[in-house]
């Protein structure tokens, strides 16, 4: 096929820079490393879920051969956390414990066997508090508190927004439904535990080397919790191992590595075992949903209002952010005219909850479009049809205020329909087969800083060496999605370069300029326009020499396969090399930056901050299922997904990131489960955990889709997170489809599937899920008023 | 990471030696073939051997002889791989190597060995925990406790056999050599498991498992069906083996054999009553199937809920019939419905 784009590198699928490292098993991840003295952490957990420390006493632990310290809460008092509402974290408790798991104190000795024995001699006293471990008693509790710095009980946040009167919406519609879901919690699962290396060196210095997706907030929230000046601390991340999101808060191991380290003058390495992954989680929220909507007869839109309760655990983590998320992105899809929003966080003795591939956003597109599946049917209208009749508008304002750039969702539903012969099979295959379509809709980076500053997200700087070499430096932290990569490519594409011509050095507080992280699916469109730009400032100087060397004027050289040559007589050239001294010699030493900050949101009313983006990318799934009605077992057989990422800077890449949303949805769906008895984690191991393997995997069909998007690097959109989000209820609707039940609470298990059938078979509801919400009420709304585009109309004209 | 509690490992190369070895460390000392169940539950501390016999090298325990006509032998060390591949194993006694094919994964299988999948430990997800997990629980009756958190107003334990082999081996009535210091005894495999999820093997401390003999075939068909979430590499949380033989139209013997339930793999003679010496039909299956529901027991101590366990026993033993008798059937044998139907 000719190649269409102007491109030698953007678009190709290329391997990544990382890849013969991974494949040969050179790569250094954190628990590789081993510094000369070094010693090992390891952390006291608590086995209750909510207790009181009555005492602590170390003096045998101490006394143990091998062992060189031992710290508890005493020795690290202030608190952290990653978001500055909730800086409610200590990095070992000091009264009293919230989860089981919450750690406690910690031991550097020469070996692990050591640390452990260390641990058994520890000596705490606990006088154990009735634990909280359901939404449910967390509100009928409001005496029993988990923490004190929230207003109300165990209530750590409720936040109520409108958006235009609803009510005057509902009174619009020809139909109105409502339905309650619940989506279960669930934990990232990443191939590599957490680790973290510290070193605190005879200059007063320390470098911590840490599985994070967060160098720069880990930076800070050591500069707070050691008191010490951010310079004096040098955070690297090293490769990690997978993330997903639990490797987003600063963690407990790493500040007590840190800490032992200064304590004995050594090395101090701390690996988490894979049950203390599980606790330390920061996984997805499990969340109760009830949602009602008013429609016309054609499906349009006339109200929303939607209510989340959200199991956050024992801590904040990314909990007030998660919150908001739950109800921000349900009007980037369809037009939603007018638009309430009610959403609860609330405090259990259970592992905080936090980000998980998708945040906070996964529950509530299972919820919605499993609803707007039922209105489809109820109103005898094709579930495709009505969705791409109502699809948001191109270069427009959300009823809350988030403003839409590109939008290739109809293009591709268009794919996955016609591919998957969805018309053809829809409510047709014989029973036990099913076909279900979803759409979803995510961000492309979050439009604003965790804490609030006016500095650019993202930050590259590239130098040239007189031999040619590029070496780009980025605050960016590759987890396994190519952040590597594209920094690469992006810079290899615009000086004319090749990838393998590029020496990426990325995620080092000392040498790299601030990047704020891998999460929000913003790395590829923020680092990709910081270093466009760095890039760009050195080719002008390449071009300048290159031009003036040549006689051609600079706008006709172009800069390609390592030469800079005249577009019109492409025998005037030099080659890339020659360029590079020449510029030096003329500009002094090589160096730029470039830097991006998102456009600024036009929301400016209270909780704008979370939603905005500069770009949203679009899916569109069809799930294929068979669901035996004898044991209630769900087999996806197929899934045909199209994904508008508006320009893929590597294919490969983004299939690779479709696929490994497709498999993270499907885990979700079907079978993931993190789940408590008491308080007490039900399965945390690898075995018990049930999450598929490659051999539970089924086949998937990618379509990319491209339409350039004017905020992204070469017109490129998201793809980490966003096709993850239409698959539960994709399996959700070919279930119905299949068999004729609707499980309304994922996962979607054997056990679900048959008790519905049952209940079908005996006359009743067709239907597994929750049937109530709390009675509790929301905090009065704050009402926005909705942009000029949705002021007069409810139901915009021409839509049906 | 956790690690393994310190021991002194003794690879004998006969069989004497190791029953020798055990003799002289009494209590102290256990028995290791592949180690995938016993290190893992070392790692959690469910045991803390001192010594320990891997009995590896000890060249007569990989060895498979005979055939189908007279019986064939199997040595206790030979995997759980070579198991589902043997030709003999293969062509006449197909539900054991089915068995064992679905055992974990293909690294587990190539590790593991028939002989320690028999005697493999009975599972409980209170007790498949590390030392943490169960001091944060209170501990159990099983290990260092006082109570069964499943049923905490009965006096035993209630955890589950989670032997895939062992169903199949019990239908087809199947003997094993057993050799201590005290000399050699054969058992009746049925005769080797207790319902007790503690004390779950008729087998002293001192007592090596050194043969598995499989009588002749003699016009058996078996088949072994299991229930697990994921078909990548879980254990059973129901295992079916049938063994059937049909005399024209009639059933002239059948065996049926539960495992993933209860505390030992029960053999459902209730059900093997109803189809013995009838004339088989869809309808008289069904009747078979469903007197298996009763004595199936299932706690809520591994993963599905314990009732979905039960109710799928008689699907299952529907299920298995109708393979053997060559009737349609749509799903695997895994309880996974297969693609392509
Ligand atoms: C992830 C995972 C999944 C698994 N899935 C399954 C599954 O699906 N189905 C299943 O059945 N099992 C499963 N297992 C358990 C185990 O791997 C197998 O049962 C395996 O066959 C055990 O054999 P082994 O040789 O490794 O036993 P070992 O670990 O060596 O021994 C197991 C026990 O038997 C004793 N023993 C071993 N050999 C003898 C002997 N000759 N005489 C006397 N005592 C002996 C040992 O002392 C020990 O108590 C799984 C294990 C893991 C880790
Ligand atoms: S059944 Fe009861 S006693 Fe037995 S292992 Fe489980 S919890 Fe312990």
């Amino acid at each position: 096929m000719a190649d269409k784009t102007p491109f030698s590198i953007v678009g190709k699928p290329l391997p990544k820079v990382d890849a013969w490292a991974k494949c040969a098993g050179e790569t250094i991840y954190a628990d590789d490393l081993n510094l000369p003295r070094m010693l090992y952490g390891k952390l006291l957990r608590s086995p209750h879920p909510h207790a009181i420390i009555k005492r602590m006493d170390t003096r045998r632990a101490r006394a143990l051969p091998g062992v060189h310290a031992v710290i508890t809460g005493e020795d690290l008092p202030i608190k952290f956390g990653i978001l500055p509402v909730s800086q409610d974290e200590e990095a070992l408790a000091r009264e009293k414990v919230r989860y089981i798991g919450d750690p406690v104190a910690a031991v550097a000795a020469v070996d692990e066997e050591t640390a452990e024995e260390a641990l058994k001699l520890i000596d705490v006293e606990y006088e154990p508090l009735p634990a909280i471990t359901s939404i449910d008693e967390a509100l009928a509790q409001s005496e029993n508190r988990i923490h004190e710095y929230n207003k109300v009980g165990n209530i750590q946040k409720a936040v109520a927004l409108e958006f235009g009167d609803v009510e005057e919406g509902f009174a619009e519609a020809d139909y109105i439904r409502e339905d309650i879901f619940f989506y279960q919690g669930s934990t990232h699962l990443p191939m590599e535990q957490h680790a973290a290396v510290a070193a605190y060196g005879p200059d007063g210095k320390l470098t911590l080397w840490s599985s994070t997706q967060t160098p720069h907030y880990v930076h800070r929230a050591l500069a707070k919790v050691l008191e010490m000046p951010p310079s004096h601390i040098r955070v690297i991340a090293t490769p990690v191992g997978g993330g997903f999101g639990g490797k987003s808060d600063p963690f407990s191991h790493e500040i007590v590595a840190a800490k032992l380290s200064m304590l004995t003058g050594r090395p101090v390495k701390i690996t988490l075992t894979r049950e203390e992954v599980f606790y330390a989680h920061r996984g997805r929220h499990p969340v109760l949903m009830w949602v009602k909507t008013g429609v016309k007869r054609d499906g349009a839109i006339t109200a929303m209002h939607f209510k989340t309760f959200l199991d956050g655990g024992a801590y904040g983590s990314y909990g007030v952010a998660s919150t908001y998320y739950t109800g921000a992105l349900q009007t980037v899809t369809y037009k939603i005219p007018r638009y309430k929003f009610e959403g609860m966080r609330v405090f259990t003795n259970k592992p905080p909850c936090g980000p998980k591939r998708g945040h906070g956003t996964p529950q509530p597109r299972y919820a919605l479009e499993v609803h707007l599946d039922k209105i489809a049917e109820d109103l005898g209208l094709d579930p495709v049809d009505m969705r791409r009749r109502h699809l948001v508008d191109e270069n427009s304002l959300t009823v809350n205020w988030l403003r839409i750039t590109t939008c290739s969702l109809k293009a591709c539903i268009d794919k996955v329909i016609e591919a998957s012969g969805f018309r053809q099979k829809f409510r047709r295959l014989p029973f036990g087969k099913g076909v279900g379509f979803a759409c979803s809709s995510y961000l492309s980076g979050a439009g604003l800083p965790i804490y609030w500053n006016h500095m650019p997200h993202s930050g590259v700087q590239i130098k040239i060496d007189r031999g040619g070499g590029v070496a780009v430096f980025c605050g960016s932290i590759d987890i396994g999605q190519g952040s590597d990569s594209i920094l690469a490519y992006v810079v290899a594409e615009i000086l004319g370069i090749r990838p393998e011509d590029i020496r990426v050095v990325t995620a080092d507080t000392d040498l790299t300029p601030v990047d704020l992280g891998s999460y929000s699916s913003r790395v590829t469109v923020m680092t990709g326009n910081a270093a466009m730009e760095a890039a760009e400032k050195l080719k002008d100087l390449l071009l300048t020499v290159a031009g003036e060397k040549l006689e051609v004027p600079k706008n006709r050289l172009v800069a390609v396969d390592r030469r800079i040559f005249d577009a019109e007589d492409p025998e005037r050239s030099i080659s890339f090399v020659e360029a590079v001294q020449l510029a030096e010699a003329r500009f002094g030493t090589l160096g730029s930056v470039g830097s991006y900050k998102p456009p600024e949101s036009p929301g400016k009313y209270k909780g704008s901050g979370v939603g905005p983006s500069p770009s949203y990318s679009y899916t569109a799934c069809v799930a294929q299922v068979d669901v035996d009605p004898e044991t209630g077992l769900v087999t996806v057989e197929k899934i045909w997904i199209a994904h508008d990422i508006g320009r893929s800077i590597n294919p490969l890449l983004v299939e690779g990131q479709v696929e490994g949303s497709v498999y993270m949805g499907l885990g979700e769906a079907l079978m993931e489960e993190q789940v408590f008895r008491k308080g007490l984690h039900k399965i945390p191991s690898m075995l018990e955990y049930k999450s598929p393997t490659t051999l539970e995997m089924c086949d998937v069909e990618t379509f990319i889709i491209e339409k350039p998007d004017p905020h992204g690097p070469f017109g490129a959109k998201e793809v980490g997170q966003g096709p993850l989000l239409p698959v539960p209820p994709a399996v959700a609707n070919a279930v119905y489809d299949a068999v004729g039940v609707r499980i309304d609470e994922v996962p979607i298990t054997p056990e679900k599937v048959l008790k519905a059938l049952e209940a079908k078979a005996r006359g009743e509801d067709g239907r597994y899920g929750p049937s109530r919400i709390p009675d509790v009420a929301f905090p009065a709304p704050t009402t926005v008023d909705v942009p000029p585009e949705w002021q007069p109309a409810i139901v915009a004209e021409g839509t049906s | 990471m956790l690690r393994l509690p310190p021991f002194t490992y003794y690879a004998p190369a006969r069989i004497e030696d190791a029953v020798k070895i055990l003799a002289d460390y009494g209590p102290d000392a256990m028995v290791v073939a592949g180690g995938t169940d016993l290190y893992p539950n070392m790692k959690r501390r469910q045991f803390e051997p001192k010594i320990i016999v891997g009995l590896r090298q000890i060249r007569e325990l990989h060895r498979i002889n005979g055939d189908a006509k007279t019986g064939v032998t199997i040595g206790a060390c030979v995997t759980l791989a070579e198991v589902s591949q043997h030709p003999a194993i293969l062509a006449s006694y197909r539900g054991l190597a089915r068995a064992a094919g679905l055992v974990a994964n293909p690294q587990i299988r190539h590790m593991g060995t028939l002989g320690g999948n028999l005697c493999v430990d009975t599972r409980c997800n209170y007790y498949d925990q590390t030392l943490f997990w169960r001091q944060a629980l209170g501990y159990c009756l099983k290990k260092d406790g006082a109570i069964c958190p499943v049923a905490p107003g009965s006096q035993r334990c209630w955890a589950v056999t989670s032997t895939d082999t062992a169903p199949v081996i019990i239908a087809l009535r199947a003997t094993l050599r057993l050799v201590s210091p005290r000399g050699e005894r054969l058992v009746a495999a049925s005769d080797f498991y207790r319902d007790d999820g503690i004390h779950y093997l008729n087998k002293e401390a001192d007592e090596i498992l050194t043969e598995i003999l499989l009588p002749p075939i003699d016009g058996l068909k078996t088949t072994y069906w299991k229930l697990r979430r994921r078909g990548s590499f879980d254990f059973p949380v129901l295992g079916v083996a049938v063994a059937l033989a049909q005399e024209g139209e009639r059933c002239r013997d059948v065996r049926i054999v539960t495992g993933g339930v209860n505390s030992r793999p029960m053999e459902m003679t209730e059900a093997e009553r109803i189809l013995i010496g009838e004339r088989i039909t869809p309808d008289l299956i069904e009747r078979v199937a469903q007197a298996v529901y009763r004595p199936v027991k299932a706690l809520d101590n591994t993963d599905f809920v314990p009732l979905y366990r039960k109710k799928m026993a008689p699907v299952f033993v529907k299920r298995a019939l109708r393979e053997l008798l060559g009737w349609p059937i749509q799903e695997t044998p895994d309880g996974h419905t297969s693609a392509a139907g």
